[in-house]
């Protein structure tokens, strides 16, 4: 796609300018180092994304790109625009300006092809509690358009993954909190897609449930789904390839936990989202 | 079309799960109508009849007899003026006041002039239209009597002249039926389906189904289905019901009585779609159906009040709510047994109302989305 290349060209760029900026940042990990390198692997590529309502703009000329297979971590305040930049990611609102990429196609015209490729769980929980496990499952799978024999075997594959093969005909409502956040997390990914939106996904869930989770984002980054995450725990933030943390609507960092420590001489991701949410003026 | 069909399933299994949503739609028709009918039935019972012969003949007095004699009615009164009449209503609990004319045996044998006049109280519509159906039923069953005894050679004929006092308007026996329905179908289509729209999004399960591949204007369209296929089975429950139930005509082509309970489902839904492209929440969505639907469909739709009889600016107002001219249509077509020409009119204005209500929903919609 030509309109593909140009963009690569910018991205990279906008990386080596990235780079020479933060020349005295350490060098990362051996592996994350050759992910960094690939960049040919974007499956996101996001240039002067920009949304606003009115006066007030909820994103501002955002910049970025994330790589095939990678777990990326989309940290910022409340109100610091990461929800609006997610949405249009997802092909569910329009950018007022820039360009966006997500798994090759364009997020402002095909948002159709957008979504076909993509899974998403939303903030709130978003099960249906008065439909059982395995009709939630199917509901869909018919929707992205899988046929009876897929739906059932991947069905039966996904429960028993979860262990959670005999509640298959419970109903949702009955499940305790953890279990349905780990199903809605299975029905993102229901239908095998090229990259996973995960808008706070475990908010209000027990440390061994949030454990849990996260083993099951990672084998999910294994079999070669991107993760696009975001969360309000700091300790999860360091469980990301690559975070960026927004302010006011802008990027204001981008690097993998351990540069971003270095860089801001911090002990932890805690103190380098504290460092950088203080700077920000709307609130 | 796969992907619509898994959709519309689980809108289904939405629905045959809530109990109350199920309740409202096949339980309280019914039980509408069995209170509408239980009332009329119970209050037609001894009818007060005053009666001002201005004759006092042979014929007259057999027919007072008859009244008499017939379990329905009670004479209570025999008045000689015409001002006595209002009094009579007012202030005696008369029913229903019988005037014969004057000559009245003469002319039923010669001119076929013979006139009863029938001033039946309509302050409640459908009892008032009760009391003239029975009066007339005990003179058509008088002159056929009459008449046989005459053999064929002699034709007795008396004319009928009735009027509804305080309720001129009201001609039909029946008018809770079309009433009822109106109410029904509105209630469950715009009311049921805004709720379920805007109970997806309060629950943030909208964004998931946004965020899927699947057309918007499908999801939403997928949501309208199960609603007019209960919908449907209620209707014909409620149209069986009221027919061989409770006994309510049906004199016009079932076929078109279909076809103008389907158009005015289709102005419901849209009404319901454009409610829940506007509100957020289930509790607004329920308020708006409540106040902007509810409301008006019962007060100025012609169900309990008769349009005719509203100040100026009420009937005006009266032309924006849909249930208005469905309940006259309805009632044109079960009652009187009109056919499309004569109902045309509301055809139109509600076909009107649906395209209008779409585009502004439709409009809506995507400007939400961006």
């Amino acid at each position: 796609m030509l309109y593909g290349n140009d963009f690569n060209v910018i991205a990279n760029v906008s990386k080596v300018i990235y780079k020479t900026k933060h020349i005295n940042s350490q060098l990362s990990k051996e592996k994350q180092n050759n992910k960094t390198t690939m960049t040919n692997d974007d499956i996101i590529q996001v240039k002067d994304l920009t949304k606003q309502f009115g006066k007030f703009t909820a994103v501002n000329h955002i910049t970025f790109n994330v790589k095939k297979g990678e777990i990326f971590g989309f940290l910022g305040a409340n109100g610091a625009g990461k929800t609006t930049a997610m949405r249009m990611l997802c092909g569910l609102s329009y950018p007022t300006s820039g360009k966006g990429l997500v798994a090759g196609f364009d997020i402002s015209k095909q948002q159709e092809m957008v979504k076909k490729n993509i899974g998403y769980m939303s903030q709130k929980f978003s099960l249906y509690e008065d439909l059982k496990v395995w009709e939630n499952f199917s509901l869909f799978g018919g929707i992205y358009g899988m046929n009876r024999k897929e739906i059932k075997d991947r069905t039966d594959k996904m429960l028993k993954e979860l262990n959670f093969e005999n509640e298959r005909n419970a109903m949702v409502s009955s499940l305790p909190l953890g279990w349905k956040q780990k199903l809605a997390f299975s029905l993102s990914i229901f239908h095998n897609p090229k990259i996973v939106f995960l808008d706070e996904p475990t908010g209000g869930v027990d440390p061994i449930t949030r454990r849990q989770f996260w083993e099951m984002i990672y084998a999910a980054a294994d079999r070669g789904i991107t993760v696009f995450v975001t969360t309000h725990y700091m300790d999860e933030s360091e469980y990301c390839d690559r975070v960026s943390i927004m302010v006011d609507g802008r990027i204001d960092a981008l690097d993998t936990p351990q540069n971003l420590k270095n860089l801001y001489s911090a002990k932890d991701m805690y103190d380098v989202f504290l460092y950088l949410a203080r700077t920000a003026k709307r609130s | 079309m796969k992907t619509f069909i898994s959709f519309v399933r689980k809108e289904f299994l939405h629905i045959l799960r809530d109990k109350t949503t199920l309740l409202i739609m096949f339980a309280m028709p019914i039980v509408m109508i069995i209170l509408f009918s239980y009332a009329i039935s119970t209050e037609v019972k001894n009818i007060s009849v005053a009666v001002l012969d201005f004759s006092k003949d042979e014929q007259t007095n057999r027919i007072i007899e008859k009244f008499n004699q017939n379990k329905y009615f009670q004479i209570k009164q025999y008045l000689t003026t015409n001002k006595e009449i209002e009094v009579a209503f007012k202030e005696k609990k008369i029913n229903l006041v019988m005037v014969f004319s004057e000559n009245f045996a003469e002319n039923m044998l010669h001119t076929h002039e013979a006139s009863i006049q029938l001033l039946a109280d309509g302050s409640e519509a459908n009892s008032g239209a009760m009391y003239i159906g029975y009066a007339q039923g005990v003179l058509g069953s008088y002159l056929k009597e009459i008449n046989s005894d005459a053999g064929a050679t002699q034709s007795f004929q008396i004319q009928t002249n009735s009027t509804m006092l305080y309720n001129p308007q009201s001609k039909s026996e029946y008018n809770f039926v079309p009433g009822v329905i109106g109410m029904m179908l509105l209630l469950l289509n715009a009311m049921m389906s805004s709720i379920a729209i805007v109970r997806e999004k309060e629950r943030g399960t909208m964004e998931l189904l946004l965020a899927s591949p699947m057309p918007p204007i499908q999801i939403i369209l997928s949501k309208t289905i199960p609603y007019l296929t209960l919908s449907s089975i209620t209707l014909l429950l409620v149209l069986v019901f009221a027919h061989f139930v409770v006994g309510v005509p049906i004199n016009g082509s079932v076929g078109l009585l279909l076809l103008l309970c389907l158009l005015y489902i289709f102005t419901a839904l849209s009404m319901g779609l454009l409610i829940s492209t506007v509100m957020q929440t289930q509790i607004s969505a329920m308020l708006v159906s409540g106040m902007v639907l509810m409301l008006p469909t019962i007060m100025l739709s012609g169900m309990v009040f008769p349009i005719e009889s509203m100040p100026n600016i009420l009937q005006w107002l009266s032309c924006i709510v849909p249930a208005r001219w469905f309940i006259s249509a309805l009632r044109k077509i079960m009652i009187q047994g009109v056919d499309i020409t004569a109902v045309s009119t509301e055809f139109l204005i509600l076909i009107g109302m649906v395209v209008l209500y779409l585009i502004i929903a439709l409009k809506k919609f995507k400007i939400r989305l961006q």
